[in-house]
């Protein structure tokens, strides 16, 4: 159990240090993620003072810690639906990946967080203290958000890695899963509520974004962090990520299975 | 007549090159279709990331969900159309790693102009429909007084908006000279500068005035020809009139375009790439 | 007449970012060659030695930092596009084909690119066609080309508006022997039918000895050897191989002046000797070993270009 534990550990960590070359792609990142989050304060910050101060519980404070919070998650929440799974599915590769004794979903998805991870330190801090520093932005100060918040981000980087895993699979069958992942990127970043907070949706619009993914990869995370819902509520979200955890892991396992037994039928 | 028959001659690379391209994209059916249902997606996506804002509030920076409905729509249009045509140009960085740009370098054309016609994005077609479907919705829900002038504002908006963004994708490429591995720099204001176009920019700051309003002129796009069209008064610093200012701010948009290119093409002759 | 390349005093530097210090690094240095038209050039070196470098100044990609270039008469960047209709650049590592679309239409477009007649287009194509024994795959898109196929047609493609120069820049690199064979047959053919000047960069020195009169080394930027292949050799004083058969078993010649021996198959039936041409000749030596043995049958080895060009490299340094 250990030695297993200290395989996706090492993969893990080998994803963090290779993204840990791309210095300029990720200075790049940051000035696009801080642009566009510049642009989502206007808008937003309008839409809050034509509603009186505050929109469904968002005031200008919560609305730029979502803003900023958000923006900064944007390199390590896969919201582009590619991956380098896909590629080694589409190019045959993937075929290498089986003769190793590790699990094929398991691998990808660490070594995917691990690149993930370390985003978040040449993209995810500075844009929040941009955010900070030019917009300003109201944080909880009492250390149980940022705790569980640690936590729930975690989940939510996962989340999307697993999910673009699932499309990555999908490739055993498919010839081409461009498509899928244009698709993806078309749906992830609005339900998510990356563009603008759930809550604001209509009713039957969130309750069709909490009948997905996506909200768990983001919404649920900058909730947790900003402490925009109570300690319970909380909970009740992580608990909900980790619920989509299992099925999407489960489902991507399954897949991998019936995948490999494909690849050994029709010979890649 | 002579004229005429030069014209052909040598616009016929050009058309040999797109003309081979639309075949190709035409002969995967079934992909092309997933790719037209992708974009028009986005582009539906797009709209409703405004339409949600109006759900909580009647109007924002003093619009109505109509009249936004308009400056979306001349947005839209302007950029898909500049996407579909010119798009390709800020994926430069694969152009140089692949050698293509090498190639462009042996062909009698000019570069930029090879650069521009070595591609087209049909799927873009359906996101041009979605921008053209959001503006007639927005000229026919609104009052507007409809007289010649009202017109050739429309038209002049059109074609300014398209040639300020095709501008914008120019400008990025000639950037991405430099930025080869940092290439998403160019989206912030590539693609921020088609977000902050969707925006009533009565809501902006000073700041993102200077930036977004006149040196990357978005503000003239959409917001200002459709503040000058619905004649309503315009923002801090930009008056409605400004509207039909919009060709003056293609014409600088496109100055800086082809200084920036030209800048990027000099860097890469001196080994740069 | 007026030389189709020349080069004089041409020098490249670059500068790389080595964490945050900036270090000059020459490419090119104080190159000055000339190419008169028909010549065909071969252009040897070192990976890193400055071949693509120079290339990519003579066609127009690369602005020298000094000196000057003349191609075919024109200022390569200043006149880059009037150049490029006399100009034909074959890459061997990156392709002018489009990839998605069969061979025959990407010739189409070139051919429209370089704005030749209906006719001049029909009569060139199907001359390159036969030549490069093209027909079996001008409807087959370019992604699905052998190596030696996608070679050969990008050679076409090359060479469809009839440039006066041709530049190829390691054309047969990962070729199989009788593609090589194939495509060396047809730029000599080109060559003798058009009178098409020729410079290559090359890492087969096969493709030298079979194409071209003249050879240029480079070495770290700067003009090693400007001269013909057997000048090369005797230059570096590179040691030529007398192989003899003899009638009847013999042991090792180890005494013969002024040779080495290099080895003996069948019990010293056929003996291997280096000499260095400077030293001695193939006659002295033959002469030499009659008198030991009688000699049946005798060939002359010519040194092996490679080592020809390290040796010069360590004479260099």
């Amino acid at each position: 159990m250990r030695a297993t534990t200290r395989v996706y550990w090492r993969l893990l960590v080998a994803g963090f240090r290779r993204q840990s070359r791309y210095r300029l792609a990720a200075l790049g990142g940051l000035v696009a993620n801080s642009t566009f989050g510049l642009l989502k304060v206007v808008i937003l910050f309008a839409t809050v003072r034509a509603g009186g101060g505050a929109v469904e519980g968002y005031d200008v404070g919560l609305m730029s810690a979502y803003v900023w919070i958000s923006q900064g998650l944007l390199g390590s929440v896969n919201l582009s639906g590619r991956s380098e799974m896909a590629e080694r599915v589409k190019s045959g590769d993937v075929a290498v990946d089986f003769l190793r004794p590790v699990d094929v979903q398991g691998a990808a998805i660490a070594t995917e967080v691990g690149r993930s991870l370390f985003n978040l330190l040449p993209r995810g801090l500075p844009a929040v203290l941009i955010g900070a520093l030019v917009v300003g932005m109201a944080m909880p100060t009492h250390p149980a958000p940022y705790l569980l918040g640690a936590v729930s981000l975690l989940l939510g980087i996962v989340v999307a890695g697993a999910t673009v895993y699932l499309i990555a699979a999908l490739g055993f069958w498919l010839v081409d899963t461009r498509g899928l992942q244009i698709f993806y990127l078309a749906v992830s970043g609005f339900l998510a509520g990356l563009f603008v907070p759930i809550p604001l949706f209509p009713a039957w619009l969130e309750a069709l974004a909490h009948a997905t993914p996506f909200p768990a990869m983001l919404q649920y995370p900058v909730d947790v962090i900003t402490a925009r819902v109570d300690l319970a509520a909380s909970l009740g979200l992580v608990g909900a990520q980790l619920a989509w955890l299992l099925v999407i892991g489960g489902l991507g396992q399954l897949l991998t299975r019936a995948g490999r037994r494909h690849l050994e039928v029709q010979g890649g | 007549m002579v004229e005429v028959l030069d014209l052909r001659t040598r616009l016929r690379p050009y058309r040999a090159v797109l003309a081979s391209r639309v075949r190709s994209q035409r002969s995967y059916r079934a992909g092309f279709a997933l790719d037209l249902l992708s974009s028009l997606l986005i582009g539906l996506i797009e709209l409703a990331e405004i339409w949600v804002l109006f759900h909580s509030v009647v109007e924002i920076g003093g619009l109505h969900f109509t009249q936004m409905l308009l400056v979306f729509g001349l947005a839209e249009l302007c950029y898909s159309l500049a996407d579909l045509s010119v798009g390709h140009c800020d994926t430069l960085p694969s152009y140089v790693r692949a050698g293509t740009l090498d190639v462009f370098y042996l062909r009698p054309q000019p570069l930029l102009l090879q650069l521009i016609t070595s591609d087209i994005s049909l799927r873009r077609l359906a996101r041009v429909a979605v921008g053209l479907a959001a503006l007639v919705t927005g000229l026919v829900l609104n009052d507007i007084a409809w007289n010649v002038s009202a017109v050739v504002l429309l038209a002049l908006a059109v074609l300014s908006g398209y040639a300020m963004f095709a501008a914008m994708f120019v400008g990025a490429a000639g950037m991405q000279f430099f930025l080869l591995d940092g290439a998403e720099a160019t989206n912030a204001f590539v693609y921020g500068g088609r977000y902050a176009a969707t925006q009533p920019a009565s809501v902006w700051g000073r700041p993102i005035v200077v930036v977004f309003g006149f040196f990357f002129p978005m503000a003239f796009t959409a917001f200002l020809p459709a503040m000058a069209l619905l004649d309503l008064p315009g923002a801090e610093w930009m008056p409605s009139w400004l509207g039909w200012c919009a060709p003056l701010a293609a014409v600088w948009a496109w100055i800086v375009a082809l200084l920036t290119w030209r800048w990027g093409v000099r860097h890469y002759q001196g080994g740069g790439g | 007449m007026e030389p189709i390349i020349q080069m004089t005093g041409l020098g490249r530097d670059f500068h790389v970012r080595e964490r945050l210090r900036r270090r000059k690094v020459v490419a090119v240095d104080d190159l000055t060659v000339g190419v008169e038209p028909g010549e065909a050039v071969g252009y040897i070196g070192a990976n890193g030695a400055g071949k693509s470098t120079t290339i990519k100044m003579l066609t127009g990609i690369l602005v020298p930092t000094r000196g000057e270039v003349r191609t075919c008469g024109l200022h390569p960047v200043r006149e880059r596009r009037r150049l490029a209709r006399q100009v034909g650049v074959v890459f061997g590592q990156r392709s002018q084909l489009w990839w998605d679309l069969p061979v025959q239409e990407s010739f189409r477009i070139l051919a429209a690119v370089h704005a030749l007649t209906g006719e001049a287009e029909r009569a060139r194509t199907g001359e390159l066609v036969e030549q490069l024994e093209m027909a079996d795959f001008l409807t087959t898109p370019v992604r699905q080309l052998s190596l030696g196929q996608r070679m050969r047609a990008e050679v076409a493609a090359a060479l469809l508006h009839s440039p006066r120069l041709v530049i190829l820049d390691e054309p047969t690199i990962g070729l199989d022997v009788l593609s090589k064979q194939r495509l060396r047959e047809f730029l000599v053919a080109e060559r003798r039918l058009h009178g098409t000047t020729l410079l290559l960069t090359t890492h087969d020195m096969g493709d030298v000895e079979r194409l071209c009169d003249r050879v240029l080394v480079i070495d770290r930027g700067r003009l090693a050897y400007d001269g013909d292949l057997p000048g090369l050799s005797r230059t570096v004083g590179a040691e030529r191989v007398l192989v003899v058969d003899l009638s009847e078993p013999v042991p090792d010649l180890l005494d013969v002046p002024g040779t080495r021996h290099l080895a003996s198959e069948g019990h010293g039936l056929r003996q291997r000797l280096a000499f260095d041409a400077e030293a001695t000749t193939a006659a002295r030596v033959l002469a030499d070993v009659s008198r030991r043995a009688e000699v049946r049958d005798l060939a002359v080895e010519e040194p092996d270009i490679e080592d020809v060009v390290r040796r010069i490299y360590a004479a260099r340094r």
